[in-house]
């Protein structure tokens, strides 16, 4: 089939407020009449889910949390960007547009990506009309800071806390439309597959997680908004239930999944410490805005330090290498996520790492303190500040901007941030990839949508920081409640959906059947234990650095994974009652599908770009060698067990030139 | 630092469904290391369980950072632990020693009933959201995000408030079984916002209605709840609920 992006003729600048304009609307009396069925409540599918409701259809919406409230969306630390050009530095639309087109690598589309930095700016504006918190300056007005890959001031921050912030306005917008009664909660309620009929996605098939019974639910169309699926590396900064299964029980039934390859693993979390370990914790990439990236310069002190011989503090600044500042002086320690992910492994891989596995490198804020010190001693006129008082002057500027993640730092280590540089490594954090969408945000699949990390459509081969937030509430507040009506203009005279139709039936049969296999294997291993294997695998094989002889090994080692899980995984309790070691189960199975998909997908791509490295093909001073001429397409695969199947969309750029991206 | 290859004694709570009866089961696990989280050493001991083929203890969880709330536990008499400001996803075993008895519960309140072991139900908590715990503001009707100065200190205020993570450690440590700081902290956070404070007193009412509908205690400033919340919120904040209550009650014919 080919793949029809959809994207409305006209100049860039232009297409989405003319598209708005013109596409098809449905009309208040029929919005009563037609059901939409929402499967997430995180920033994507909670603000799509308030939307949806305020514009009167009838929405019902399905979480597997204990409350919509917890989507992991809660946990996004740094901010969110908008191109407001509040700071004058500069910014505008199109250079959002340009920095997230070029730090993802030239690997998304065009046409989705411009409407993502117009409609950034009434995010804010939504945002701040919700009652957010945002930080603030002395004159009331909003801050800003930088991140990553750009250099202008353009995301807004609430603490370290943006997520939790802009999750809890959604959350809040939402509860007003339960409370109107426009929208259904299903709370612990999760989708454990999509119905189709005459080939339109019309409804799911949900387990109440309470009671473990299998429920019908149809509708005139279904919007996943589920998140992304950095947990087939069982060790990520995912929170501990978010799992892929609702996007790949789509691909099961017909959508394609697209770059499952592309991955971000991001450069600032807290290393690994033991076997016993359940997930990792990121510190928030706003801490490289004044945090100094340095291994020592030679061996001999990293194994001192590896040992407990010396710390990171008995190393002279002679002996310090900031291999950022040193090997990217235009932008420093505020590379993109991929850039500096790759340098700390190979500062590592050349045996300078500085914990006891050699894997972490130090984030430093001594320099910080003493700036902001000295800066607040003149400011409160002290001009002889004693050495000790900068110290202190510092340290309450860097507490107010980063204290809270200072704080959960040394919860977790045990060790002081303020005193001793912190250690950091990359970890797994989100997945560019995602189900394929067109323009509107729909799948391959009619009248199945998604959302947010979801789908695939914005960031390429690289998501930049504080992009995440925007894109979940540009999907949810702003493009997808447009867009679905380009669908559903043609669904007025579908009466409603019943859910005891054949293909429900169907559909819920085989669900239980699936059950009674996982339930029914009573072997000898954990779901845990297999998740842990698979999860080594994709960080052996498919992760910061790939080959294609590792990546054939990894697809091999998955399979055999997989037959060996319906051997001999072990499943207590029961299907019919609360069970999170079954949920698990289901989940780890179709974790155990993706991950050779991704391998799959790893391999076909004979590139390095944006978070995919491919040792093959890079520059002789070791950076990303993109090939332009064969790989400038999406890869968007059809599911068979045998032989995953390639179908390309071909990414056209008429607006920016592709360029190796430098950050020199 | 603790010693790095605990024994511990686990005494934990264990209730089949909402309708059963608990008790309490004593496990006693090997080998746990000052760098693990409380809920690594919970899953070291589902994996022990496991193994035997018996029925893991359940438990919820899901950041694992501290912030989506979906964590409880009484450690020890202590809703999240004994460590002060800390969920008990980010309390690690450093704070324990070898040789240690630790006692866990669920939280208890007639308004949070157990759904297995040490699950509850926290619905209650949605309810009074929905109550009013938000401003009446459609997609796309909003003015520029500058249009109003809010003063920095009352942005900082609002955000102390808005901190809460709806975990429910104050009712479970309020003899009450109040929820109360909960309620209050969404009515200051929005009180607190020039565009919050339109609807500020019908928001207090129908929150606190639903509160008390939901069979949560009345507060008697036993101040409890300030002490055991894991984002350290402020009882300051059922001042101003009191505050938003009592200038709504008198002002409207109720």
């Amino acid at each position: 089939m080919a793949l029809q992006s959809n994207v409305p003729p006209g100049e860039l600048g232009e297409k989405w407020t003319k598209y708005r304009s013109s596409m098809p609307l449905v009309a208040p009396n029929n919005k009563r009449r037609i059901e939409v069925i929402i499967v997430g409540t995180g920033l994507a599918g909670g603000a799509a889910a308030a939307t949806l409701g305020e514009l009167g259809y009838k929405v019902k919406v399905f979480t597997f949390h204990d409350s919509p409230r917890r989507a992991h969306s809660i946990a996004a630390q740094g901010g969110i960007n908008a191109a407001k050009n509040y700071q004058n530095d500069g910014d505008s639309v199109y250079r959002l547009f340009y920095d997230t087109i070029k730090g993802g690598d030239y690997r998304s589309r065009e046409a989705n990506v411009h409407r993502l930095a117009e409609v950034s700016v009434n995010i804010i504006d939504q945002a701040v009309a919700q009652g957010v918190p945002f930080a603030r300056e002395y004159g009331g007005l909003l801050a800003n800071r930088s991140f990553g890959g750009v250099q202008v001031s353009r995301t807004f921050y609430a603490r370290g806390q943006t997520g939790q912030q802009l999750l809890l306005g959604a959350y809040q917008s939402l509860s007003r439309q339960v409370s109107l009664g426009n929208v259904t909660m299903y709370n612990r309620h999760e989708m454990v597959d999509v119905v189709k009929i005459d080939g339109k996605a019309r409804g799911i098939i949900a387990r109440n997680l309470l009671t473990g019974e299998l429920e019908r639910h149809g509708a005139h169309a279904v919007v996943l908004g589920t998140g992304g699926y950095g947990n087939v590396f069982y060790l990520s900064t995912n929170a501990m239930n978010s799992n892929v299964s609702a996007a790949w029980r789509a691909v099961k039934k017909g959508a394609y999944m697209a770059n499952p390859c592309f991955t971000q693993i991001h450069p600032t979390c807290i290393p690994v410490s033991g076997e016993y370990q359940s997930k990792l914790t990121l510190m928030s990439e706003s801490l490289r805005n004044d945090g100094r990236v340095w291994v020592p310069k030679n061996q001999e002190d990293a194994k001192a330090i590896r040992e407990g011989r010396k710390t990171g503090l008995d190393i002279p600044e002679a002996d310090r290498d900031y291999y950022l500042e040193r090997r990217y002086p235009a932008f420093g320690n505020l590379v993109p996520r991929d850039v500096a992910s790759r340098a700390a492994k190979t500062a590592c891989d050349e045996g300078l790492g500085v914990s006891p596995t050699g894997l972490a490198v130090y984030l430093d804020f001594a320099d910080a303190i003493q700036r902001y010190g000295k800066s607040q001693a003149t400011t409160l006129n002290e001009t002889n500040a004693s050495a000790a008082r900068i110290r202190e002057l510092g340290t309450a500027v860097v507490a107010e901007k980063y204290g809270n993640l200072f704080e959960m730092y040394e919860k977790i280590t045990g060790e002081n941030p303020y005193v001793m540089p912190m250690k950091i490594y990359p970890a797994v954090h989100y997945t560019m990839g995602g189900l394929w969408v067109d323009y509107n945000l729909q799948t391959n699949v009619p009248g199945l949508f998604a959302a947010g990390e979801a789908n695939f459509s914005d960031h390429g081969a690289n998501r930049l920081g504080a992009s995440a937030l925007m894109q979940g509430l540009a999907d949810g507040y702003f493009v997808l409640p447009y867009t679905i009506g380009t669908f559903l203009a043609n669904e007025i005279r579908t009466p409603m959906i019943d859910p005891n139709g054949k293909e429900f039936m169907e559909a819920e049969k085989a669900v239980a059947d699936r059950i009674t296999r996982v339930m029914g294997v009573q072997g000898n291993q954990s779901v845990e234990s297999f998740h842990r294997r698979l999860g080594k695998y994709m960080w052996d094989y498919c992760g910061m650095a790939r080959n294609a002889d590792g990546l054939a090994k990894g697809r091999e080692l998955i399979r055999e994974l997989r037959e060996e899980f319906y051997r001999d995984v072990f499943v207590p309790g029961t299907a019919d009652e609360y069970n999170p070691e079954l949920e698990k189960a289901l989940r780890v199975a179709d974790f155990l599908e993706l991950g050779e998909l991704m391998m799959v997908d790893a391999l076909d791509r004979n590139e390095s770009c944006g978070g995919h490295f491919r040792e093959e093909y890079q520059t002789p001073e070791g950076e990303a060698l993109r090939r332009d001429d064969e790989y400038t397409y999406v890869s968007a695969w059809e599911w068979d067990d045998n032989q995953p199947i390639l179908h390309k969309e071909n990414l056209e750029f008429e607006n920016v030139e592709l360029k190796t991206r430098s950050y020199k | 630092m603790s010693a790095d290859n605990m024994k511990l004694t686990l005494k934990i709570w264990r209730q089949k469904n909402a309708n059963a009866k608990g008790h309490f089961d004593t496990h006693t696990l090997d080998g746990v290391t000052s760098h693990m989280s409380f809920l690594e050493m919970l899953d070291v001991l589902n994996e022990q369980i496991i193994q035997e083929k018996k029925e893991p203890v359940a438990f919820e969880h899901d950041c694992r950072e501290g912030i989506c709330g979906t964590c409880s536990l009484v450690i020890n008499g202590y809703p999240h632990g004994p460590q002060q400001g800390t969920t008990t996803c980010q309390l690690h075993m450093r704070h324990f020693k070898d040789g240690d008895t630790i006692t866990i519960e669920p939280w208890r309140s007639a308004a949070f009933p157990i759904v297995k072991d040490l699950v509850v139900n926290r619905d209650s908590f949605d309810r009074i959201i929905q109550a009013g715990g938000y401003i009446s503001v459609n997609t796309g009707q909003a003015q520029d995000g500058n249009a109003i100065p809010i003063e920095k200190d009352v942005a900082n205020e609002a955000m102390d408030a808005a901190t809460c993570i709806g975990c429910g450690a104050c009712v479970a440590a309020c003899p009450n079984a109040s929820a109360m700081l909960f309620t209050s902290a969404k009515v200051s956070h929005l009180a607190h916002m020039p565009q919050g404070e339109v609807e500020a007193s019908q928001r207090a009412i129908r929150m606190v209605e639903q509160h008390d509908a939901e069979g949560f205690g009345r507060c008697s400033n036993i101040t409890a709840c300030e002490a055991e919340c894991p984002k350290e919120i402020s009882v300051e904040h059922i001042a101003r609920l009191n505050r938003e209550y009592l200038s709504a009650s008198v002002g409207s014919d109720k």
